[in-house]
């Protein structure tokens, strides 16, 4: 049995958020799959409305500091990821591609991440295919092929547990913890100020 | 341990009145602030290049330097830096070396890449080679003024047969060099193989960065065989706003800090204050603060501090001209004499390697 660094990025605002709402049902599904697998997950939680002025200062500065630097290298050093955003304008909020913005580089290559996505109407479902797949495939992640929408209707209505919001949580969540089934857990990123290229090779000898 | 100002020349609009100086007035500015770090007692008087608006620093420094040296006759001319990737590296063995001589050896230079993109275009450069032309043309410049007879060929321009940079290094000695990178590994283990000094410009950064790029560069140094990891040649960037009453200090300086053009309507003034080595206050709070600095990359051997940025008025910055020379750092010397082992050395000069090129040459006539 392993134990599987889960970091939840939700960019949910209101108070309560139903990006929240989903993010926790994702997180809880995901331990529950890995459990089945024979491994436990380690779950944190960043609610992106906490760090909105520290994204808009390392924007500006170049560099975060203080809790919002916690949360990147969380990121950074997450076995696996789940993305939950509200559509804004037929895309991901703002706020969340603002995290993604001041995200180190390579923070996410071969990270695996479940995406997920809440709005007033279904119709806006596909942000996710559309606008989520492809930023995250540009950052090299490995996304899980169910992706979550849940849409203000899919609160209310049950659904059966292959078309409801209760099922493709739990698909998504199972495609995830599948992923990581039987991967050596993730080892800390290659930190290039205790290995430099030596110079003989930037010289090209 | 030597302290002094470094400059990039920005004409920004003084947020509090509206008014923005001419490049003319910049220009004469900049040399009362070079004239006064001496009178006061500075050691070190740096200055940037750049190729574009806002900034009214040299395209090429050595023609501001030239001119320092002329008025000046203490202080280390410097750099802030030389732009090693766009500019020919014959032509900064030639200038360089002549500005050395002018100088009487009063002059050193500090290499940096530039950050800005649009610059290596207008030069037929490209920003995505940054790294490799550091590399490159520094490797050049270095047998330029070691070498009499240079035949060379590389990526990055035209090859050279049997080629004489002229003059040659004053007493055959080439200007000390500093490597300053901000984020670049490979930049601090350039100056660590060369034995170059390392300068991180730390002033909108948090410590615990500078601290990991000064630890890479003495780690290496001690690598290439260039003494101990102590004994690394390390430079700081500062950045400090003093009134007698610190409370002025953040009153007078807030506007110019809330509209700066690096980090201006960002985070607060006293979040980057604790952030990066910004210092808004009394000159026994900057003394503090900086005292401070070798607990974090060791006991290093140069100081700068950017006092004439963001609008400030020319006779404020003036101002902390004097409060650096006259309370600040006679306290820092003091400070960073009481804690420095013996064998840690000073900044190299032009005397200092000149009186250990004499003392090395004496070593061989006596094993002779």
């Amino acid at each position: 049995m392993s134990t599987r660094r889960v970091v939840v990025v939700q960019a949910g605002l209101g108070q309560p958020s139903s990006s929240r709402l989903l993010a926790d049902r994702l997180a809880t599904a995901t331990r529950d799959a890995l459990l089945e697998r024979g491994d436990e997950a380690e779950v944190v939680t960043v609610d992106l409305r906490e760090h909105a002025h520290a994204m808009a200062d390392a924007l500006l500065t170049g560099f975060a500091t203080g809790e919002l630097r916690a949360a990147l290298d969380a990121v950074r050093d997450a076995d696996a990821v789940i993305a939950v955003t509200p559509v804004f304008q037929a895309s991901y909020s703002g706020l969340f591609k603002t995290f993604v913005d001041v995200l180190d580089d390579g923070a996410l290559r071969g990270t695996p991440v479940l995406m997920a996505a809440t709005a007033g109407t279904a119709r806006h479902s596909l942000v996710l295919e559309h606008a989520m797949r492809p930023m995250f495939a540009y950052l090299k992640a490995i996304t899980v092929p169910t992706a979550v929408f849940a849409a203000s209707e899919d609160w209310g209505s049950g659904g059966t547990v292959d078309t409801g919001l209760s099922g493709r949580i739990d698909v998504a969540a199972g495609e995830l913890a599948d992923l990581l089934t039987g991967r050596p857990p993730r080892t800390d990123r290659v930190d290039e100020f205790a290995d430099p290229v030596p110079f003989e090779q930037l010289l090209g000898h | 341990m030597q302290f002094g100002i470094f400059t990039v020349g920005d004409v920004t609009t003084d947020p509090t009145t509206g008014t923005t100086v001419s490049e003319n007035e910049r220009i004469k500015h900049t040399v009362e602030l070079a004239r006064l770090a001496e009178q006061v007692g500075l050691d070190v008087f740096a200055t940037g290049e750049h190729h574009n608006p806002p900034f009214a620093a040299p395209a090429n420094p050595t023609v501001l330097l030239a001119h320092l040296a002329a008025v000046t006759e203490r202080l280390v001319l410097s750099t802030s830096t030389t732009l090693i990737t766009t500019n020919d590296p014959v032509r900064l063995a030639e200038d360089y070396a002549y500005l050395q001589h002018l100088a009487d050896g009063r002059i050193d230079l500090m290499m940096g890449r530039g950050n800005t993109g649009p610059v290596y275009p207008w030069f037929g450069k490209d920003i995505r080679d940054g790294i490799p032309l550091a590399v490159e043309n520094y490797a050049l410049l270095r047998r330029l003024w070691t070498e009499e007879n240079v035949t060379w060929e590389g990526k990055y321009r035209g090859p050279l047969q049997s080629f004489t940079s002229t003059p040659r290094p004053l007493d055959g000695i080439a200007p000390f060099v500093w490597h300053g990178s901000i984020r670049s590994p490979e930049i601090a283990e350039q100056a660590a193989y060369y034995g170059d000094g390392f300068f991180h410009n730390n002033i909108f950064w948090p410590m615990s960065h500078t601290k990991q790029m000064v630890a890479l560069y003495r780690r290496r140094f001690a690598h290439y065989g260039h003494g101990t990891a102590d004994q690394a040649i390390v430079g700081l960037g500062g950045q400090v706003f003093m009134r007698a009453n610190s409370q002025d200090a953040v009153r007078e300086f807030r506007p110019y800090f809330d509209n700066a053009p690096v980090y201006g309507h960002g985070p607060s003034l006293e979040d980057f204050t604790r952030e990066t080595p910004l210092t808004v206050g009394s000159p026994e709070q900057v003394i503090e603060r900086y005292a401070g600095m070798a607990d974090a990359v060791g006991d290093y051997q140069r100081q700068l501090f950017l006092v004439d940025h963001a609008g400030l008025p020319h006779k404020t910055a003036m101002e902390q001209v004097e409060l650096l020379g006259t309370q600040v750092v006679p306290e820092l010397r003091k400070i960073a004499a009481a804690r420095k082992p013996a064998h840690v050395p000073d900044a190299p000069t032009h005397a200092s390697r000149l009186a250990a090129g004499a003392t090395k040459h004496e070593d061989l006539e006596v094993t002779r």
